[in-house]
């Protein structure tokens, strides 16, 4: 799924080594290594280890999903990439360039060219209208009015949304808002997407039509994309390679299907379990169905979209 | 009884500064005091040229425009009639210029001081307690320092004013800006804007509700120092009431603090309703 053209094909799109993040009065001052002091400071709740050593290699043209618990460190992690929460240690390395080391002005520079970000809470700017929200990075860049605009009813044609270019974010509804804040990232060519759960705010069946377009769009696109989510079932789906995150670690990484197929620890195994449960669930409930849905035809037709659901 | 011993004044050294204050500054002040001078000089002959019925239109158009009834714009635009009838329309347009003039400087300053509290965090330490001064303190106390540095008539009023009124425009800049939610601003911080960017495309946009609030309070703050600064010479309806309350002439008190009253409805609910144009877009 490696896409071979661009430079970032020459070095993996995305390299984070031996990364943490303590959050906490005078993080800076700890020591990571000494690992009693930290179990200190975390029990008497003066330090909160949120990323804990976490190295990942993502290749360009890969999805990469981050897949945890809630407060397992996710969150955390995708804002350490662009440095909207400062790393505690570590390096981070975007397209051949370490974001770590950067100073304030090309931590500018780098924000607007590498990478774009797509949040759980879209960000929207309430005053601004679907268009100008979407030509908001543009805008940041200091693209001039004509072109900005003209990119940016690209961008929402992209996500089916050009009808509302006019309108504002609050007469829009989820879906619909997360498409906006889709477009937003995309319009910027940036080669480096991040994702902090976009689509959890989202009723099932909306995310799963989300999730068919994102895949549809990287398939246009390809584009790297770093997606953070605690649904293993949306992990299976989009992913190409992912990584289970407890507690701030990185448990396990690999491809869905290895980490599927051999589950690292206990923790990792629950999820797996839970997912076949569900999918045996219904699998017994499709059976039931068919049986049932004899003189009922439209029990027929719910119990396909379940199964659908799942597979 | 205190013990007479005791007895310590900060008087003289009040005094001794604000005479140092003077000597030294002398150009300053000079200059300052031209400067208000001039301004309005320009407020003054500008409202002065409007014609009395242009007031009349201008107030029920901008009634209409800001809450979009035909009742309320006919009565506030027929309200400035009465004071006309009064015979107190000069001295109304006179009061008007000096209330133009203090919000003007007191949005100029404070805005930006407000905008310092929200951006510079450690700034509020010292600013806060300085505005719970200035609004604890009578508005009488503005008029000494004012008097003492302009000596009588609109320059010191319009210094007084100003002083008295800025406070809340201060304050509601600077709550508005930190209230301003984070997704939104780290939003446009992920797209890589600087902090001017973000104060002018995010921050200041969404806080516009709250500053408006700030520039109807303090409107309305200068208005209620239009009696006290007329005890410094100030010309205009506060001098009015100060000559009624002298000569114990309650009707004709009454008819300049009417025109007081009408001023302040009509100004207030101008400005409120354009502050309700600033509401953000919510949902539908
Ligand atoms: N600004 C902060 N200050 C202190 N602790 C924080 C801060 N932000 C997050 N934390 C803590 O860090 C840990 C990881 O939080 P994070 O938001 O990264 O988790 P998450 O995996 O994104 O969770 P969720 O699924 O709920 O979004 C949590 O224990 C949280 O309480
Ligand atoms: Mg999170």
């Amino acid at each position: 799924m490696i896409n071979g053209d661009g430079p970032s094909s020459t070095y993996p799109a995305l390299e984070i080594d031996d990364l943490w993040k303590i959050y906490g009065r005078n993080s800076q001052d700890i020591d990571i290594d000494d690992d009693e002091l930290l179990a200190e400071l975390t029990r008497s709740g003066e330090a909160v280890v949120a990323v804990k050593s976490v190295s990942l290699t993502v290749e360009a043209g890969e999805v990469f999903v981050v897949m945890g618990l809630s407060g397992s460190g996710k969150s955390t992690l995708i804002r350490c990439l662009l440095r909207l929460v400062e790393p505690t240690s570590g390096r981070i390395v975007i397209g051949g360039e370490e974001v770590t080391t950067l100073g304030e002005k090309e931590l500018t520079r780098f924000r607007r060219r590498q990478a774009a970000m797509v949040f759980q809470h879209y960000g929207l700017l309430p005053h601004r209208t679907v268009l100008e929200n979407v030509a908001l990075g543009l805008k940041i860049k200091g693209m001039d009015r004509a072109e900005r605009k003209e990119k940016a009813r690209e961008a929402l044609e992209k996500v089916g949304l050009d009808k509302w270019a006019r309108y504002y974010p609050g007469s829009l509804s989820g879906g619909m808002r997360q498409r906006v804040g889709i477009a937003r990232a995309i319009v910027m060519d940036s080669p480096l997407l991040l994702m902090d759960e976009p689509f959890s705010g989202l009723d099932p069946l909306i995310r799963r039509e989300m999730q068919d377009e994102l895949l549809r769009l990287q398939e246009e696109l390809h584009r790297t994309i770093f997606f953070v989510t605690h649904d293993l079932d949306e992990a299976m789906r989009l992913g190409n390679k992912m990584a289970v995150m407890k507690n701030g670690e990185v448990v396990q990484q690999g491809t869905p299907e290895e980490i599927l197929a051999d589950p690292a620890d206990a923790y990792v195994a629950r999820f797996v379990d839970d997912k076949r449960r569900q999918v045996d669930l219904a699998d017994r409930k499709k059976t039931a169905m068919v049986k049932t849905a004899e003189g009922k035809p439209e029990a027929k037709v719910s119990g396909k979209e379940r199964s659908d659901h799942v597979s | 009884m205190f013990p007479e011993a005791w007895r310590f004044h900060i008087a003289p050294y009040v005094n001794e500064a604000v005479q140092w204050l003077l000597h030294s500054f002398a150009p300053t002040f000079d200059r300052m005091a031209a400067s208000i001078t001039s301004l309005l000089g320009a407020i003054s002959r500008g409202l002065t040229f409007i014609p009395w019925w242009a007031y009349v239109l201008f107030i029920g158009l901008a009634a209409w425009r800001a809450t979009r009834r035909w009742t309320s714009a006919i009565i506030l635009g027929l309200m400035p009639l009465l004071i006309g009838l009064f015979g107190l329309w000069t001295l109304a347009v006179d009061t008007l210029a000096i209330i133009i003039a203090s919000v003007l400087l007191a949005l100029l300053l404070g805005i930006p001081v407000g905008v310092l509290m929200a951006e510079a965090k450690g700034t509020t330490k010292f600013i806060t307690p300085l505005l719970d001064g200035m609004q604890t303190m009578p508005s009488f106390v503005y008029l000494i320092p004012a008097m003492m540095l302009f000596g009588l008539g609109k320059v010191p009023a319009v210094f007084a004013t100003l002083i008295y009124a800025m406070p809340p425009v201060i304050r509601l800049t600077h709550l508005g800006l930190s209230q301003v939610p984070k997704p939104v601003q780290e939003a446009a911080k992920a797209y890589g804007a600087t902090r001017w960017q973000l104060l002018r495309e995010v921050r200041l946009p969404l806080a516009m509700p709250s500053i408006m609030a700030g520039i109807n309070q303090t409107t309305m703050m200068a208005l209620s120092m239009v009696v006290v600064s007329s005890m410094i010479g100030a010309r205009g309806l506060g001098q009015e009431v100060l000559l009624s309350i002298n000569r114990i002439d309650v009707g004709k008190g009454f008819e300049s603090g009417l025109s007081i009253v009408i001023m302040a409805i009509v100004i207030d609910r101008i400005t409120q309703g354009f502050a309700r144009r600033f509401e953000p877009h919510r949902q539908n």
